[in-house]
């Protein structure tokens, strides 16, 4: 392809010098778009602090009935696709394209499963009647309509985690697919590095979302 | 200037603190601590966040710019929630019609 152009490296675009000032500015035109989206779920965590500072018990007790087994479990299989996520940019940095490739159908794998173990716990709140909006019906302590506040949070919040898991998903087959068509080299690599921070950011989201949601009633079965 | 690879034993390392950190927040919660609850579990989440953004994300090794960017953003995350909080905890502080 570029056998006749042997100055211009391998993935560079004409508009930079060179793969480490383009590989510079793609990272900060990722980091952009993730200060957004610290703002946009930073607005979601505000709302819930202010309905938590209100209603203590009431979200106390709402809480007690997630199950934190679930979610801790899937707090811990997307801490080990963070880290297989993390190797695949390693290997990529490395020139290791099969180490590459099953680093990140491992992430992919650990993504469903997080996203199978969730679709598991909403199905389990539907039986359940607590889907706000639609069929909501509480009969533990506190208000019912406070406890309803909760799961509208619940919902939305991890619902929208989940969305970008499953964004996140479709990034990684079209990078998985690159990579196995040899699209990457040790000095070109940024397309695996700058998905990397979006699925660690993913991760960073669930890390906050698990103790606030799940934990807040834990110490109430002692 | 080359880029920066992170080590394998770097990787794990981190892996292997955010693993426990799950495990002693997940533990804290066990305990009625009453408002030190929510103490604890931002507190464990601010530092495994925090290692994920300078190691998983090699924030630590990359410029002084990425640096400005990411800071800025949780600075205004920071002025969003402490200027709202500031509003609605010293609501009752004042007796003024509502």
């Amino acid at each position: 392809m570029a056998d006749t152009h042997t100055a211009t490296p391998y993935g560079l675009a004409h508009h930079f010098d060179d793969v480490e000032q383009q590989r510079e500015a793609g990272t900060l035109g990722m980091w952009a778009f993730l200060i957004t989206e610290i703002m946009f779920f930073g607005g979601l965590f505000l709302a819930y602090i202010l309905y938590r500072s209100t209603f203590p018990d009431d979200f106390a007790a709402a809480s007690a009935h997630l199950d934190w087994k679930l979610g801790g479990t899937n707090t811990g299989v997307l801490i080990c696709s963070s880290l297989t996520m993390a190797m695949a940019v390693y290997h990529s940095q490395t020139g290791n394209k099969k180490w590459l490739i099953i680093c990140l159908l491992l992430t992919m794998i650990l993504g469903a499963a997080f996203l199978g173990i969730k679709a598991y716990e909403y199905h389990d709140k539907y039986v359940s009647h607590l889907i706000p909006g639609f069929d909501f019906h509480w009969t533990g302590h506190g208000s019912p309509k406070h406890v309803e506040m909760f799961y509208y949070l619940y919902f939305v919040m991890t619902g929208i985690h989940a969305l970008h898991m499953i964004i996140g998903l479709g990034i990684m087959t079209v990078i998985t697919v690159m990579a196995r068509r040899g699209r990457f080299t040790p000095e070109y690599y940024a397309p695996i590095e700058i998905s990397g921070l979006y699925w660690h950011f993913v991760d960073i989201v669930w890390i906050f979302l698990f103790p606030l949601l799940y934990l807040l009633g834990a110490h109430i079965h002692h | 200037m080359a880029a920066h690879i992170v080590g394998k034993k770097t990787y794990f390392g981190i892996f292997g603190a955010l693993m426990v950190l799950t495990a002693v927040t997940v533990w804290v919660a066990n305990f009625d601590l009453g408002r030190w609850n929510a103490v604890a579990a931002l507190t464990i989440a601010v530092v495994k966040g925090t290692l994920v953004v300078l190691y998983f994300m090699h924030v630590r090794y990359s410029s002084r710019l990425t640096w400005v960017f990411v800071s800025s953003g949780l600075i205004w995350l920071i002025v969003l929630i402490a200027l709202t909080l500031g509003d609605y905890m010293t609501r009752g502080w004042v007796k003024i019609a509502q």
